[in-house]
Formats: structure tokens, sequence, C-alpha cells
């Protein structure tokens, strides 16, 4: 029925993977860092999913594995976004690299 | 070519163009909007793996709820300069390589690895991972065929998830305290000298 296969599944869970990963070193801005956290675990929920598709004795597990993955998402966005709301409460900016308070 | 490989195909490109995109775009508005067609996109993925449970949760929670969140994050603290953050020439040249080079490896140890199972039987009612197999595995009701020697002994054997369910919702629950708690509007103090808030 899914003729694409395994492989073309996985590279699209590849490529969702890379962009996030970009998203989270190129943006400067906190909540693009934010969107690319989110994009890399849509890209390994993509991955989830594919191998519960087609590995019959992965097929519950992996749509169980995507469901904590998807709470484990909105959780880490809300708490996410009231931190960097406090952020900007405090310095009036979102910009990742004028948080520098604890470097060493 | 079949509907199948026609409607993956589609998907699949709108998804991978619109994530490209996320990363592309300077502004971060549109970086959300992009966002929201890449979520959309993985949630037809998911139809289209055959879990249309998991594709509605994708739906609901992530572009009726994260997203949102971030629009909304978005909304509070873009602000003239804060909308438009571009990165230097070198960090994107040495971004691309890293990214070229990351999506290359990947690449070629998918294609390179032989999967078995690569073509799946056609599932039929009862084995499909529906929205009550889903709860029953949550729950611990379902019993699943005993595939080891020690397990066969004992007869039909039950996989619960019942624990990570309890840890997940704890944890949501203590996250959205925390969340509220952090986020609480409140009168600034005392602001941050000038020296430290750059």
């Amino acid at each position: 029925m899914s003729d694409p296969g395994l492989s073309a599944y996985l590279l699209l869970g590849a490529l969702l993977f890379v962009c996030g990963a970009l998203c989270m070193a190129t943006k400067r801005n906190a909540i693009g860092v934010l969107i690319g956290v989110e994009l890399v675990l849509n890209g390994a929920n993509v991955n989830f999913m594919a191998f519960s598709w087609f590995n019959p004795t992965f097929r519950v597990e992996g749509q169980i594995f995507a469901l904590f993955v998807i709470v484990m998402a909105a959780a880490e966005a809300a708490i996410a976004l009231a931190i960097v709301l406090n952020f900007y409460n405090n310095y009036t900016s979102v910009d990742v690299d004028i948080a520098e308070q604890l470097k060493g | 070519m079949t509907l199948t490989q026609f409607l993956f195909w589609t998907i699949a490109a709108l998804t991978g163009l619109s994530a490209i995109m996320v990363v592309l775009t300077q502004n971060i508005v549109r970086a959300a909007a992009w966002l929201l067609f890449t979520l959309a996109g993985t949630a037809g993925i998911y139809f289209l793996l055959g879990s249309d449970f998991i594709g509605a949760t994708q739906l609901i929670v992530y572009v009726g709820g994260t997203l949102v969140l971030v629009v909304f994050g978005v909304m509070l603290t873009a602000q003239g300069p804060f909308v438009n953050m571009k990165a230097g020439a070198g960090d994107w040249a040495v971004s691309l390589i890293v990214g070229v080079a990351l999506y290359a490896v990947l690449a070629v140890s998918t294609l390179l690895t032989a999967w078995t199972g690569e073509y799946p039987e056609p599932v039929d009612e009862r084995s499909s991972a529906n929205v009550i197999v889903l709860g029953q595995a949550l729950t611990g009701i379902r019993e699943v065929q005993p595939r080891t020697v020690l397990a066969a002994q004992r007869g039909y054997t039950r996989v619960s998830y019942i624990l990570p369910f309890e840890i997940v919702s704890v944890h949501l629950v203590v996250v959205l305290v925390g969340a509220a708690y952090l986020a609480r509007a409140r009168r600034r103090t005392s602001r941050m000298p000038e020296g430290v808030g750059g």
C-alpha cells in the first residue's frame, strides 16, 4: 500500500532534522531557535511513524512514542516561551547573543 | 505512479520546501508561517502512514496549540529590530557546509542500510493501530503474542505504557504550572544596568 518505501520517509525525517539543527544554529531570535527545536522533534516523529508503519511489531509502540514526543514538544514550547518572555521583560530583547550573563 | 506515491511525493515536497524556507527566511513571522505548513505536511505524512489518530493529534496539538503559542511569543516580542535579525555571511557559509555534510551523512547511511520489512503486509482492521488499540496499549489491556521462549511459557504477556503515561501527565502539569509562574505579569522593579543589558 505504501509504495515509497521506508528510505523515502527516513530521508524526509532527516531533512526536517537538518533544517531544524540549522535553524537552531543560525537564528539569533530566541523564538527562531524554538522553531528549530520543533522541526527537530518533527523529524524524529516522522522516523518513529515510518518505523511503526514498516515494522508491524513496532506498530503500536511507534505511535505511542510519537504521542509522547508531541506532548513533550508542547510542554517544551510552553516553558521556553515563558523563559523568552521573562528574558524580554528583563532585557527588552530576544537576541540570544545578549544572554551571556552566565558566560564564564 | 500510484495514488500513494503521488500523495507522498507531493506532501513530502511541500513539507521539505517549507522546512527549508523556515531556515532561509530572516523574518521571524514568516518563519512561523512556514512552520505552519511544515507541521501540516507532517500531519499529512502521518495520515499516509496509516495512523489517523496521530495525524489528528499533530493537527490539534501542534498546529492548533504549539504554533499559536509560538505566534503569540512572536507578537509579544517582535518589535522593530527583532523581527529581522540577520546572521552574518560567514555564519551562513559555515552552517550551509555543516548542514549539507550532515544531510549527506544521514542520507548515505539511510540508503546504504538494508532495511528489512521494506514492504509491509496490508493490515487488517484489528491489528491496525487505531485509537482503540492505542488506548488499550496505554492502559495495559492489550495482549501481545509472546516472542521469547521465557514469555511463551507464561502465556500471553501484557505490555503497558501506563507508567510513562502517568509520568508524562505529571510532567505536563508541572511544566504548565511552572510556565504560568514564570510568565506571570509583574511590574519590573529594577532594570538591569545598561552595561549588562547590552
